[in-house]
């Protein structure tokens, strides 16, 4: 039986198998240093916003939306860095990222829509 | 076996000359894989929000539930959860770089930065863990229903039992006798059960004791469900001081059953509405188990580079498709962070 994980699909045209040099290394590896960098700092600015701010205080929704940025943020991150789909091609970083922004972005939308009115029955009739 | 590889080159694989997107097929299964696996998270977390966002109970607040730290106690708000999530994080980088290592050939540092990843793996599993133990176990206080039918919850320092005393003997115990073993339990079990009455508590053997107790430090009632007299409204929820006290007491030794809820289950939980518990134990739980089978995917793939297997093959692209599944997991996280302890 043949084993295809035993064969090299992804060569690139110059046949270098995805290789790269010691000093390319030395460059990604500070892009993943500063990536690490600045994950760290966010996650530390969410705790302290959310471990201060109460959630009766004013500007509570605004804060529940910069949490909600500084998610994304994060997430692109570890997508487009760490998951290396930055350097993928065009095509196929829309084939993975589009079905959510149709998709989860809709149903986040129904979902929230739909409770709202469960939600205002079940007031009218408690 | 052996020399399959060297006549299947790209060209007489697709008929493009190429691979779809310039992509291993291996890559490419991987990533429609983590999309399906990133749809049923999706799924899961918008049921949440859609739960929460109809529920006309007032829903549990992060910096309220989950605030204890190992060896040091309660009133650490948030920052047990941020050292997983750093935990995470990390592991997430040394997988990346053990990536990077694969691209440079360099075996022994793939080898060195996987076992990095292990073990950052495993300490945040170990997390989860003691995370489950605590919201199982919950607070020294419990969720308590007021006598006025209001709910709410206690926030603040119990004060130690230091023993009970028997007052009225039972099949076990003698008038007189002085019990220090296995108090707190006892308590919680004989409050929840409606056994203790106006500070006696009633045994299992049928005796009664008084109750000797250290005093409690800065008790706090915030009021989660509206009662007749006791308002869960923003302004009026918290209860502090000599009234949080004797409210609490007055409900805790009533000698009714039911009044005090202590920790979760699926039933019941001191935190908020039923579904709380049932969506954090089923949302966390999917997502440990996902952790916990990247940890095992990690070894086995880092056995296979201890072995040499990839190094012989000329490319460590099985570090790689493991590394994409090891950054998913690490990526739900920073969702389910978010929706479970930030908003």
């Amino acid at each position: 039986m043949e084993r295809d994980d035993l064969i090299e699909y992804s060569l690139p045209q110059d046949g270098k198998a995805g290789l790269h040099s010691e000093d390319e290394g030395i460059s990604i590896r500070k892009k993943i240093y500063k990536v690490t960098i600045l994950l760290t700092l966010v996650t530390v600015i969410e705790v302290v916003l959310g471990a201060v701010i109460k959630q009766d205080a004013s500007i509570w929704p605004f804060i529940k939306w910069t949490f909600l940025v500084l998610t994304i943020l994060k997430a692109g991150y570890i997508v487009m860095v760490f998951m290396h789909l930055g350097d993928e091609r065009k095509w196929l970083r829309y084939v993975i990222l589009v079905p959510y922004f149709i998709f989860i972005l809709y149903l986040i939308f129904i979902a929230l829509w739909e409770a709202t009115a469960i939600k205002s029955v079940l007031t009218y009739f408690s | 076996m052996a020399g399959h590889t060297a006549a299947l080159d790209s060209k007489t694989l697709w008929g493009g000359e190429i691979s779809p997107f310039s992509t291993s097929y291996g890559k490419l299964m991987m990533w429609f894989f983590l999309v399906s696996d990133a749809l049923s998270f999706g799924g899961l977390l918008i049921s949440y929000g859609f739960t929460r966002h109809d529920c006309l109970e007032a829903w549990p607040i992060g910096e309220e539930t989950f605030n204890s730290m190992p060896f040091l106690g309660h009133g650490y708000p948030l920052l047990y959860v941020a050292l997983m999530t750093f935990i995470l994080i990390i592991s997430s980088v040394t997988m990346v770089l053990a990536v990077e290592a694969g691209h440079r050939m360099d075996r022994k540092g793939v080898t060195n930065w996987m076992i990095a990843t292990i073990i950052g793996g495993f300490f945040f599993v170990g997390s989860q863990g003691w995370e489950w133990y605590h919201f199982i176990h919950g607070s020294e206080f419990g969720k308590i229903e007021l006598a006025d039918g209001s709910v709410a919850i206690v926030k603040g320092h119990f004060g130690e039992i230091k023993n009970f005393t028997v007052t009225k003997p039972g099949n076990h115990h003698k008038e007189g006798d002085v019990i220090k073993e296995d108090l707190m339990h006892t308590f919680q079990h004989a409050a929840a059960a409606g056994h203790i009455n106006n500070g006696i508590i009633t045994l299992h053997d049928g005796s009664k004791a008084s109750i000797t107790k250290e005093k409690d430090h800065e008790l706090t009632l915030i009021v989660k469900k509206s009662g007749k007299v006791n308002k869960a409204s923003k302004a009026k929820r918290k209860i502090t001081g000599v009234k949080a006290e004797k409210l609490y007491y007055e409900a805790l030794y009533s000698g009714e059953a039911n009044r005090v809820i202590y920790g979760a289950n699926l039933k019941q939980n001191e935190y908020g509405p039923q579904q709380y518990a049932q969506f954090f134990f089923f949302i966390t739980g999917f997502h440990g188990f996902h952790v916990f089978s990247g940890v095992i995917i990690n070894i086995i793939i880092c056995l296979g580079v201890v072995a040499g297997t990839y190094h012989k093959r000329g490319h460590y692209e099985m570090v790689e498709k493991t590394g994409l599944y090891w950054h998913f997991v690490d990526l739900v996280w920073v969702f389910v962070f978010t929706f479970f302890y930030l908003i």
